[in-house]
């Protein structure tokens, strides 16, 4: 009996799988990596079966992390969930806090001030350079590097969230957005400070692509690694910039327009191969496109309100309904569903997870690869567990 | 005569003069002994030092290069004065002395035990045969050369002793990974030097260091590195060296990302610092090696530095290839095993053949007339650019930067 008739997945699997039955091959190696493995990326778990070092199954195992956000939200109040959000993606309080704020003012009929309107974008933006420089330095220390991309990385990593500590008082659980707007209202340094940092990041990007994109190591590592086919990626429903590195064009930004997002001049980068180089270097040039937005957004902020003056804060209760409510987060298409009876609570409290998604296709990018590649590719995934095990 | 002088100078002899002035009056054949156990005391003293301060150059070096201050905390005791962090390499001594020493409960402990005490001992062993200075030899071998390198390769066993003993698959698929990867490395690391044996017409490292003396037109030291095959030897035999010492970007043994910390994964302790300070006396080694080969062992690069006592010029030389070891890992990404083992057998390897049929060349050309001297330069180089670029073409097919397209 072979292998492959034992994967899970069977013939189709099967292309990569090599047959392992003959007596020159011995035994395979089942090694669980993780859940404290120091690239999982958290508390996350892969049972990986080895033929040498070829991946023969792989198995993903999560939910070390949970902790019910789903049903805490739903005996909170709409706005007590708000800083329960920030606590899914911790590297994206704002994009979650704005997701959330979206399915809820839907749900009410909440109309936005435009004030509002641009600093969501101009915070979702700084978000998605925020998580973008992350991922990229933790993917090149999953790649070996001694430390040295990630460490600038974080540097501008600092710069950000200084910028979010002097808005909202809290460096990562910014929990900022309220349904109708903002908590407080950017100031002109504020602004001037995140003007200052859309001008220089740049230079800075040129910098860590001149030491990274064209390396002949790491295009070596990442090319042809973790290939993800257009189709696969559509039926699994994976969004964000890896659904767009296999070449397909879907950015919430273009397709749903929401918020002023059409008022700006951006393109949408694809990838043509699907592969960890695609994913890693989509990323890149969307945060290229980022400065483009934050630039424009950070010219034409009109003077305004920052909140509905209407809005009600205290005492909020929806009518009864249900509401989908969803934006491109960082990672892909962050959304929140939402049912209300009219109580004070949801009556339920759903969230489209996209690192949980994301994930449910590893094994299918790992089959065949080494244990080195496993990594990159689980790194080129971009997950972050508070999301994926909520 | 500006030799003699030099060689004469007071500080050139003072190790040798102060050897004999503790070992002289003892009779002939005591002095051998205790000469010899004299060196050997030097040795572990010198290398042991340099080895803390390594470490910590390394880790401020990073430090350095990553945008952050590195170790400066440790202070220097009683004084209370930090130094920019000078004692840390004893702070981290005294905690790797005092830290439990844990062994796997199904490990196999004989060879547990012996596997960092045999890594140690075979990378000490290698510093017997390297001229230091001048007349500044521990042993005097004739075939040098050739025990330094099978005492080197003897650490191969020795790390996969520890990810074999250790009963843990991370270390068991490190210490799998070590054997493909130093046995791929140790045939362009050999075949790098031969055509330095080659050309010296010795193996005895005092020798080959004797055949790199004097100065072409007086400024350009005659150092194997300053010719086309000397160059490429020594260009492979520094990223053979890198990969045989496990340093990144081969660190794949100890990939920390994928492979815990590899072989080095059950160990604890101070078996755990015995194998880094084996790691580091590897890399001091072959360095070292390195530098008798085809830098010039412990000679001066202009003949009028040649007053500073030829050992500070040779820990220079080495001081400087440590410090492009840890530029390199500061830079680089790990290869993958399968990558790293191509890279060695497809591109190292036939370069390096084709380097020794080139040092045939250069030395078949090198008898006839003047202006064969001249023109063995651009025939020599192209006969190791042109299988550079092609194997190189080769080895990277498929892979080159991309042009993405926008929606």
């Amino acid at each position: 009996m072979s292998i492959s008739d034992l994967s899970p997945l069977g013939a189709q699997g099967g292309s990569h799988v090599r047959a392992v039955h003959d007596e020159f091959h011995g035994d395979l190696l089942e090694v669980s990596m993780g859940p404290h493995h120091p690239s999982t990326h958290g508390v996350f778990r892969m049972i990986v079966t080895l033929d040498g070092e070829t991946i023969v199954k792989l198995k993903p195992v999560f939910g070390y992390l949970h902790r019910n956000h789903e049903k805490l939200g739903e005996n909170t109040s709409y706005l007590g969930s708000m800083p329960y959000t920030d606590r899914l993606d911790y590297l994206c309080s704002m994009t979650n806090n704005w997701a959330y704020a979206i399915a809820v003012e839907k749900l009410a009929g909440q109309p936005v001030p435009e004030r509002a309107e641009y600093v969501r974008v101009i915070l979702a933006e700084i978000t998605r350079l925020l998580n973008h420089t992350c991922l990229a330095g933790f993917l090149m220390q999953d790649l070996g590097c001694s430390g040295t991309p990630l460490m600038y990385a974080f540097r501008e990593r600092e710069k950000i969230l200084d910028l979010f500590e002097s808005l909202s008082g809290s460096r990562m659980m910014c929990n900022y957005q309220r349904f109708g707007g903002c908590r407080v209202d950017p100031s002109a340094d504020w602004l001037e400070g995140a003007k200052q940092l859309t001008d220089g990041y740049g230079q800075f990007l040129d910098e860590f692509e001149a030491l990274l994109t064209g390396n002949e190591i790491i295009m070596a590592r990442t090319q042809g690694t973790g290939v993800l086919s257009p189709e696969l990626a559509v039926a699994a429903g994976v969004t964000g910039p890896m659904l767009r590195a296999t070449g397909v064009n879907y950015d919430l930004r273009k397709t749903d327009a929401y918020g002023v997002y059409p008022r700006f001049d951006f393109r949408v980068p694809l990838g043509a191969h699907g592969d960890v180089y695609d994913r890693y270097m989509v990323r890149v040039l969307e945060m290229r496109e980022s400065i483009k937005i934050l630039q424009q957004a950070l010219a034409g902020i009109p003077a305004g309100p920052i909140m509905d003056p209407k809005a009600k804060l205290r005492g909020f209760r929806p009518k009864a309904g249900e509401a989908y409510g969803r934006i491109e987060g960082p990672k892909g298409e962050i959304g929140f569903y939402l049912v209300s009876d009219g109580s004070p609570n949801p009556y339920r409290y759903r969230v489209r997870a996209p690192s949980f998604i994301n994930l449910t296709i590893l094994e299918d990018m790992c089959l065949g690869q080494t244990v080195a590649d496993a990594v990159i590719i689980l790194g080129s995934v971009d997950i972050v567990l508070g999301e994926v095990d909520r | 005569m500006i030799a003699a002088a030099t060689t004469d100078a007071f500080l050139e002899r003072a190790p040798v003069l102060l050897r004999d002035a503790v070992t002289g009056f003892l009779p002939e054949p005591w002095r051998t002994l205790v000469n010899a156990l004299i060196a050997v005391g030097l040795i572990l003293g010198i290398f042991g030092t340099l080895f803390a301060f390594i470490t910590l150059a390394e880790r401020k070096i990073l430090g350095r290069v990553q945008n952050r201050p590195g170790p400066n905390r440790a202070p220097i005791p009683f004084i209370n004065k930090r130094f920019f962090g000078l004692s840390q390499p004893f702070a981290d001594g005294v905690k790797s002395l005092t830290k439990e020493d844990i062994v796997p409960r199904d490990a196999d402990k004989v060879l547990h035990y012996l596997a960092p005490v045999a890594l140690l001992a075979f990378s000490i062993l290698t510093f017997a045969v390297i001229p230091y200075g001048r007349n500044l030899v521990p042993v005097e071998l004739d075939a040098a050369v050739l025990y330094f390198f099978a005492a080197g390769a003897a650490t191969e066993l020795a790390v996969f002793m520890a990810g074999w003993a250790s009963r843990n698959k991370y270390s068991l698929l490190a210490a799998m990974r070590a054997l493909a990867q130093l046995i791929s490395y140790e045939l362009p690391l050999l075949l790098s030097w031969v055509p330095v044996v080659l050309i010296a017409g010795t193996l005895s490292t005092t020798a080959i260091v004797d055949a790199q003396a004097g100065w072409k037109f007086g400024f350009i030291p005659h150092w194997h590195v300053f010719t086309p095959w000397g160059f490429a030897g020594f260009v492979i035999f520094m990223v053979a060296a890198l990969a045989e010492s496990n340093r990144s970007p081969f660190d794949t043994p100890e990939a920390e990302s994928e492979l815990i910390a590899g072989h080095l994964t059950e160990y604890s302790g101070f078996k755990y610092a015995l194998f880094f300070m084996a790691e580091y006396f590897g890399m001091l080694a072959l360095s070292g090696m390195a530098i008798t080969l085809f830098l010039g062992g412990w000679r001066s690069p202009l003949p009028f530095l040649e007053f500073i006592p030829s050992y500070l010029w040779f820990g220079g030389k080495l001081l400087a290839l440590i410090f492009g070891f840890i530029w390199i890992r500061a830079t680089f990404p790990r290869l993958r095993i399968d990558q790293l083992t191509r890279f060695a057998w497809k591109f190292l390897v036939p370069l390096a053949l084709i380097n020794l049929g080139n040092t045939i060349v250069w030395s078949l050309m090198s008898n006839s007339s003047a202006l064969m001297q001249l023109a063995r330069w651009p025939v020599c180089a192209a006969i190791i650019l042109v299988p550079f670029v092609v194997l190189g073409r080769k080895l990277s097919a498929g892979v080159a930067p991309r042009i993405y397209r926008y929606a």
